[in-house]
Parts: structure tokens; sequence; C-alpha cells
């Protein structure tokens, strides 16, 4: 969740006056997301963990000029944002345009269409041939469900792992993703969509139901 | 199409599973809204469809936080006192 106006200043004055639980705790707070969200722009996790620690020695750099305009996240992941577009660059790796601006361009079903009958069925068309099955409430707190749910995560495209990353696991709003990622609504919107229908899925699956 | 219930105004169930994020984040018009819920009205999977995708978002919200290595973050708490 977002600090507070009044924690963030709080929280300013604790750094500036050199408070090391203070930047330990946001490290912590926002590291796992800024690894996440540099793997859009470079090739490796080691990389985007690296990306992630020049970042931290920039905002240190920058925290004395930092003015309050934007709240303190907003300004941390543009300050990684640019290191990574930055290292990008310099290793020759050139950002397919498509990989955030348009990722509409290729479409994806949310569900395989052989679930459902055929769109010129005479009486059912597009209607479920194998619907889903509840799930047992029981079973979505098991670590192997949550094991499920990571290795879904870890096997989606950059982008679309950047954004439910913080949209779902860090709980961020749709605006401050789209400012952290340069994304339009839409597009904010179909990479979630895509997301979330395959972390679904897996479940789906690993629940026993079909697919 | 003077008929409410005419095909061309309702969803299909391969349709709608492409429109249940923007429901859930508000986006779509109101007509496409009340398509949306009237057809959930009737149709027990699209029902349980909807619900495991509100149980996704609910269990992602619930996965632990990533711990971070010991050395990196010994590394960045270096930075910093170096920094003041």
């Amino acid at each position: 969740m977002a600090l507070a106006r009044a924690a963030e200043s709080e929280l300013l004055e604790a750094l500036r006056a050199g408070d090391e639980d203070a930047f330990a705790q946001l490290v912590r707070e926002y590291q796992p997301s800024l690894v996440r969200v540099a793997r859009i722009y470079v090739p490796t996790q080691a990389a985007a963990e690296e990306v992630a620690q020049e970042t931290w020695l920039g905002v240190l750099k920058g925290l004395d000029r930092f003015e309050g305009r934007s709240s303190l996240r907003t300004w941390i992941f543009r300050i990684l944002t640019n290191i990574a577009k930055t290292r990008a660059q310099r290793d020759g790796r050139t950002l397919p345009f498509s990989a955030l601006q348009d990722p509409g361009r290729v479409p994806e079903a949310a569900v395989d269409a052989d679930r459902f009958l055929d769109p010129e069925h005479p009486r059912r068309p597009g209607h479920w041939a194998a619907r889903p099955e509840p799930w047992p409430e029981d079973a979505l707190i098991s670590a192997e469900t949550q094991a499920v749910i990571e290795e879904a995560i870890e096997a989606l495209p950059a982008n679309q792992r950047a954004v439910i990353s913080l949209r779902d696991i860090e709980g961020w709003s749709s605006e401050e993703v789209r400012n952290a990622l340069d994304l339009s609504e839409t597009n904010q919107r179909v990479l979630l969509h895509r997301a979330r229908s395959k972390v679904r899925r897996a479940l789906e699956s690993y629940m026993g139901g079909n697919e | 199409m003077s008929d409410e219930t005419d095909q061309t105004t309702q969803l299909s169930c391969q349709e709608l599973v492409e429109l249940v994020t923007d429901y859930l984040e508000g986006a779509l018009s109101p007509a496409e809204h009340f398509r949306f819920d009237a057809h959930i009205s009737r149709c027990d999977g699209c029902g349980v469809y909807l619900e495991q995708m509100r149980m996704t978002v609910r269990m992602l919200g619930n996965l632990p936080r990533q711990a971070l290595p010991a050395g990196a973050e010994r590394d960045l708490l270096d930075a910093f006192r170096g920094w003041r």
C-alpha cells in the first residue's frame, strides 16, 4: 500500500538524518517490486538485481534533492526505469516497441477455445463445453497452491509479470502502475487480464479441473 | 432486434471470460456491465469462473513477500552508512 503523505515525510526526514532502520525498511518494502519491474528491461534475474541495487545508490544520491512533487515510490521507480533503460541500451538490447506499448497486437485467449462449444453451434454458440468446477476453499491456503501461483508468475512474459506483481501482490492502484511503467490505461488492463487469466488457469489445472 | 433477449445482445461464455478483468476493474460501460450481470445470473459455469478469478486475485494478495538476500541488504546498508 502507498505510504500516506504524512508517513512519507516522516520517513524522508529519518532517511536524511541517516536512520539506518528507515532505509532498511524502505529497501525491504520495494526491493521485490524493483527487481520484477527491472526484468522488463534486462534479460536475467541477476541483471535485474544489479539494476535494483544501482537504483538504491541513485536514491541515496538524489535524496537530498528530492522535493516531494511525486510520491517517494513513484520517484524511486522512475530512477529504476531510467537505469534499466540505459543499461539495456548499453548492452545493445533494443526493446521491442511492443513490449509495453502494444500488448494487444498478438491476441491471447484467457481460456482455451476448446473449452467452448463452436461459435457456430446451433443452440449454444460459445457456451462452455467443459465448464469450470468450484475450487475447494481449503486448498487455497496451502503452501503447494502458493508454489503453483509463484511458478505461474515466473512463467509470464516480463511485462505481464510486472503488472500483476505491482497490482495484485503489492496492492498498487492502476494509476500508480500506469505511472511507474508508463502504460496506457487499456494496456495496463490487457496485461493484467492476461496475467490473471494464466494464473487462474495454472490453479485450475493444479486443482484437477479441466485443461 | 426489437427483442431484448435477441442473440446479438447476449454475451457468449467465451466472450464473457475476456471481459472479467474489465468487469472487476469497473471499466465496462453501463450497457456492457448489464449484459455481463445478466449472463452471470443465468450461467453457473461463468459464475464459477468469475469466482475463480476473484479467488486468484485474493490469493495473489496473500502471497508471502520475497525476502531480500542477506548479502544484498548488507551491501545496501553499507552504502547507506557511507552516504551519511
